[in-house]
């Protein structure tokens, strides 16, 4: 399996299909602690995004030989993230790819690069944001996924690294539910934010796994 | 939920389109990117003020875009703050060489996208700087959350520094008026019914027929905490204290008293409101010596209000006094 640019491009068209599928679980969760918008912004973000790797597709019909970087679509996806999501999940996410996007300007990437990618994300979320692990944000999924990447990089290959972060991830999100958030939206509930999910922390699960769908180029 | 839509998908674009049509002499919209300008562009030499924000709070921040108040406004989709590459623009179109003043509602969301945009800004080699918006006591411990949000008082903010850039203030000045402003205005507010997101088509938040939320934000999300019903004097009272005890106010002091509505509460009961609040800041020996009432900061068709203290002095008085001409707020 090469994780070139079609696999990043599968990525992010299977994010779409995840945030389109769990639209309604996201903005129930963000109903009960949030403002009630986080999966139809993903949607309409994601969206955009599938919109313009499409037009993107077509204008390339007939050109030849061209490299396609991964950076590339993991670009395009921050800044079209940055301009269609809005709320706090638009910067955050825009800032996640567009740090992503710096350490993978290769036509194909390794599992070290797979590890700085994931790193680059969280540092990105991490600097925007200004959240720490346990205030019941995103934070709280992208941490654990990093840490298994970096143990699942020691044995495996980059396969391996995705599905550990991705499984880290999900652990995560589940992890913020007894949680009392003191960073976002949630925090502004005091101690009635226990008892709920984290949005963010489940949208980023689903990213994850999305991208380790994107491993079977056989569409799902 | 019943509303006067076409489709749910559009509602912010349709919204605007006929505000453009309606106040045509005072505003332009833009679209794609959105943003609200004012008829003509900056005003050379004048500072330049931009807002922005989730929809859904009409007729903050675009019906404040006009003369003495906002040189231009970004509005989000409903309830979700604006994008950068809205903000962005909108900057450009407020700055007639002085610098530009964004007056930002403390909403990690609303920060996030205004410091995006700020920096692009400053990147494009305009001037640019921000007054952070936190007047909302209801959040008690800003160390364990995101701070205190920007509600009801973004408006004096704006109207104050509004007509502080229209005198001729300097980036400096206007920046240090509208912190004044910030730093002496305190909000809290009460929703006794949740509000329905267009898109989303289900009531944002579940409240029961006896209940109410202290302590609510303006973009639908619950409040601090969730009381029974009370007669309205009671209520006011829950808001008014500890806006009063967090500005500690004294004897002598004069204030600006706003009841605002939240969208779905009749003008009658704001008066209802403004009138117990009166009767209680006299009690403390304090002097309403400005009042406004009416539903400027909303939450949709929400019920309910929030009451805002701004502490005056001769610059501040003298500043509201001036003349304004906007389409939701003119004198």
């Amino acid at each position: 399996m090469t994780l070139d640019a079609d696999w990043a491009e599968r990525w992010i068209r299977r994010t779409a299909d995840a945030v389109a599928d769990r639209r309604d679980e996201l903005t129930a969760l963000d109903r009960e602690i949030g403002d009630g918008d986080h999966g139809e912004n993903l949607v309409r973000g994601f969206r955009a995004v599938v919109a313009k790797l499409d037009a993107r597709r077509s204008e390339a019909d007939g050109s030849v030989g061209s490299p396609r970087l991964v950076g590339d679509v993991l670009k395009l996806t921050a800044t079209t993230l940055m301009s269609t999501v809005g709320g706090a999940s638009g910067p955050l996410y825009g800032t996640a790819f567009l740090r992503a996007a710096k350490v993978t300007g290769h036509e194909a990437i390794d599992t070290r690069t797979i590890v700085a990618m994931l790193e680059s994300a969280l540092d990105g979320i991490t600097a925007r944001g200004k959240a720490e692990p346990g205030e019941k944000t995103m934070v709280d999924a992208w941490t654990p996924a990093v840490e298994a990447a970096e143990r699942a990089a020691g044995e495996g290959d980059e396969a391996d690294a995705l599905r550990a972060a991705a499984a880290a991830a999900d652990a995560g999100a589940t992890a913020t539910i007894p949680l009392v958030a003191t960073k976002g939206r949630a925090s502004y509930l005091g101690e009635r934010s226990a008892g709920h999910e984290d949005p963010g922390a489940r949208s980023t699960a689903l990213l994850l796994a999305a991208a380790v769908s994107a491993l079977d180029e056989e569409t799902v | 939920m019943k509303k006067l839509l076409n489709d749910p998908e559009n509602a912010v674009a349709d919204s605007l389109a006929g505000f453009a049509l309606a106040h045509a002499d005072l505003v332009q919209v833009h679209h794609d990117p959105t943003y609200v300008a004012r008829v003509g562009g900056a005003t050379t030499g004048k500072v330049g003020l931009v807002s922005g924000g989730g929809s859904g709070h009409e007729p903050l921040h675009c019906g404040f875009v006009g003369d003495g108040m906002l040189d231009a406004a970004v509005p989000g989709a409903v309830f979700t703050s604006p994008t950068p590459d809205g903000i962005l623009p909108a900057l450009h179109a407020a700055d007639g060489g002085a610098g530009v003043l964004a007056i930002v509602k403390n909403y990690t969301g609303d920060v996030l996208n205004f410091d995006l945009a700020v920096e692009l800004a400053e990147a494009e080699g305009a001037r640019v700087a921000t007054v952070l918006v936190n007047d909302d006591v209801a959040v008690e411990n800003s160390t364990f959350t995101a701070g205190r949000r920007g509600v009801a008082g973004t408006l004096c903010v704006e109207k104050i520094a509004g007509a502080a850039a229209m005198q001729g203030g300097d980036l400096d000045d206007v920046t240090r008026i509208a912190q004044h402003v910030v730093d002496n205005v305190r909000s809290m507010g009460v929703a006794l019914t949740a509000c329905t997101v267009p898109h989303v088509g289900g009531p944002s938040f579940d409240l029961p027929d006896d209940q109410m939320e202290i302590g609510i934000g303006i973009h639908g999300e619950p409040g601090r905490r969730r009381v029974r019903t009370a007669p309205a004097d009671e209520v006011t009272r829950m808001l008014l204290d500890p806006v009063a005890d967090d500005l500690e106010l004294s004897r002598g002091e004069r204030v600006l008293l706003f009841v605002n509505g939240m969208g779905g509460t009749p003008a009658s009961e704001l008066y209802v409101v403004y009138g117990r609040a009166r009767r209680l800041l006299e009690q403390r020996g304090v002097t309403v010596a400005r009042s406004l009432v009416g539903s400027y900061v909303t939450s949709l068709e929400m019920q309910g209000a929030s009451v805002t203290v701004l502490r005056l002095d001769d610059e501040l008085e003298a500043l509201w006094d001036a003349p304004v001409h906007t389409a939701a707020l003119r004198w």
